[in-house]
């Protein structure tokens, strides 16, 4: 599965990496290289294979909804880079 | 008086003779870090100040006689493990200054344990990698040959046990990440069964595959830190709400009548020959402890556990590492003008080489038109390799392999080529994709580096692997090596 610089620009788009050309350069190598060797997983017939989420499966997990403390505001405040009184502080969303 | 490398459960004994205080042992493992960090550089946080502080409390427990085993017992956590009020860093530019203001549930059971944190420990970042090499600071080195790798991710905490800066170690496996290290450093270390330690506190990298566990120097050390670590926990849903027994029960050296299978499919292509040799001369050993060995077991789906897994890991990553975006905590860039623009630097520059190789490759499996030739495909291989494991232990109590293919290798050997990195773990992953409890072992040494053996076990049958791992000890004298730095 040989990799576009198209494509791996597009992923690179969604994961916010803010990705230089050069990164762009050895991942589109890198990543070709390592997807070429997991179609070795296409040799498996898994029509009728439901998949795993989680291989000890729990299901309904619920315990009771009670009143406990939690963290107090300036603690939970206290690694934000940026703040404003009670607020995390960001940059403009919409100019 | 110190004894060299006492064990938890030596130290133990002379705490409670009052042999020895906490305050005395604390005092010569910061010394001994202070002789031996400048070569290894498993620690990237000493907390001397707070360890000295626990020990004075864990002698008034000593003395009120309010103790248990790990009570003024030094211990390195890895640093991926939330710890009030110490820096918590994954090893990465993004946390390099996060301070959590929680505890993780292992290390709250630490506290009430009474145990002394000297540190926190070397990492690749957020646990990404098997040499350590990808932690952002500093690579650790092997306490056994300082110009080779300690093995990953919690290459700190396995190099910790190893050079006498801790008696003990917390590190957590998403993929091999204890065992690989241990094996490289020849100490002992346990993956659990997923869900039986609480993973909340844990900083998440594949959900789905991550677990706690210990590093310690013998397995009597590892049943008593499993004692203390296991359990229920209501703020992780993944914890499973079964009764914790009393592990140090299973030490028994007697294997009359366990049926134990060496799977053919994990002496891969590229195995040293001195790694096989050693795995087959401990699988005599416990024949001659009474084991009952099939060395013919077939699990012809293990070549596709590398790929599932690689694609598995990376998934969950990215979503989890979507986080990081300089906004609650953490790295934030603050040269940028729009917002979307401060998460591009912040991210950019807060993530190393393979945290952003993974990160790229998850997105690519999930993203629209190759989430179901990709993703949907490696859990549905994961099914198979559960279910191949759930075949084999209707036959076996237990299966033998190698940890790793390989003794430890030069720093810098792989760190260009991902893809063979990634294969220094294929004997450990499937354990992770199947949700299994394993441990490693010290099984013997080529050239002076150390040999690791895996025993591998149903769900929640941690018993039986330290029984099995605590009869070979007891025939063998592997775990008493001490590496000279």
């Amino acid at each position: 599965m040989k990799l576009s610089r198209q494509e791996v620009l597009h992923i690179a788009l969604l994961t916010h990496l803010g990705l230089s050309e050069d990164e762009v350069d050895r991942l589109s190598e890198q990543l070709s290289n390592i997807l070429e060797n997991f179609e070795i997983l296409q040799q498996l017939d898994t029509s009728n294979i439901p998949p795993t989420t989680q291989a000890i499966a729990l299901q309904n997990v619920v315990r009771d909804d009670e009143v406990a403390p939690s963290l107090p505001q300036q603690q939970v405040l206290s690694n934000a880079p940026r703040r404003d009184g009670e607020y995390f502080r960001v940059k403009a969303v919409l100019e | 008086m110190i004894v060299n490398h006492p064990t938890i459960h030596e130290a133990h004994r002379l705490l409670l003779k009052r042999e020895l205080s906490s305050t005395e042992l604390t005092r010569a493992i910061l010394e001994r870090i202070n002789q031996v960090e400048p070569k290894v550089h498993a620690l990237v946080t000493i907390t001397d100040e707070l360890a000295l502080k626990q020990a004075r409390e864990a002698d008034r427990l000593l003395a009120s006689g309010e103790t248990s085993p790990l009570t003024g017992i030094p211990v390195a956590v890895k640093d991926n493990i939330c710890t009030r009020g110490t820096r918590t860093t994954c090893s990465s530019r993004m946390l390099e200054n996060f301070v959590p203001p929680y505890d993780a549930t292992v290390a709250e059971k630490l506290n009430d344990a009474g145990a002394v944190i000297i540190g926190k420990a070397n990492m690749d970042e957020f646990a990404m990698g098997s040499s350590t090499e990808h932690s952002a600071f500093f690579p650790t080195r092997n306490p056994w040959d300082l110009s080779r790798v300690p093995g990953g991710s919690s290459g700190g905490p396995a190099t910790a046990v190893a050079s006498g800066e801790a008696l003990y170690a917390l590190g957590s496996d998403t993929g091999g990440s204890i065992r690989q290290p241990a094996g490289f450093c020849s100490v002992v270390g346990l993956k659990p069964t997923y869900g039986r330690v609480s993973r909340y506190g844990l900083v998440a990298f594949a959900s789905s595959l991550d677990q706690i566990g210990p590093l310690t120097q013998d397995v009597t050390d590892c049943a008593l830190v499993l004692n203390a670590i296991a359990g229920y926990d209501s703020r992780d849903s993944t914890s499973v709400p079964y009764p914790v027994p009393d592990y140090t029960q299973s030490l028994k050296a007697d294997l009359s009548g366990l049926r134990v299978g060496v799977p053919g499919d994990y002496f891969v292509k590229g195995m040293q020959t001195e790694v096989e040799a050693a795995i087959q001369a401990a699988i005599n050993k416990l024949e001659e402890l009474g084991a009952e060995v099939d060395r013919e077991v077939s699990l012809p789906h293990t070549p596709y556990a590398l790929a599932a897994y690689y694609i598995i890991a990376p998934s969950e990553a990215s979503a989890n590492l979507a986080r990081y975006d300089g906004v609650k905590y953490g790295f934030s860039s603050q040269d940028a003008g729009s917002m979307f623009e401060a998460m591009e630097k912040t991210r950019q520059f807060g993530f190393g080489d393979e945290v952003k190789r993974r990160i790229m490759l998850g997105t690519y499996a999930l993203s629209a038109g190759y989430y179901d030739a990709y993703y949907l495909k490696a859990q549905k291989v994961r099914t198979l390799i559960r279910q191949e494991f759930d075949r084999a232990f209707e036959r076996f109590d237990a299966l033998i392999t190698p940890t790793s293919p390989t003794v430890p290798f030069k720093i810098g050997e792989k760190i260009d080529d991902p893809l063979q990195m990634y294969l220094s773990d294929v004997c450990t992953l499937p354990v992770n994709i199947a949700g299994l409890p394993a441990i490693s072992i010290p099984a013997g040494f080529a050239g002076g580096l150390p040999i690791g053996m895996q025993i591998i076990s149903k769900p929640f049958a941690e018993e039986t692997i330290l029984k099995i791992a605590y009869a070979y000890e007891q025939a063998t004298e592997w775990h008493k090596r001490r590496a000279e730095i």
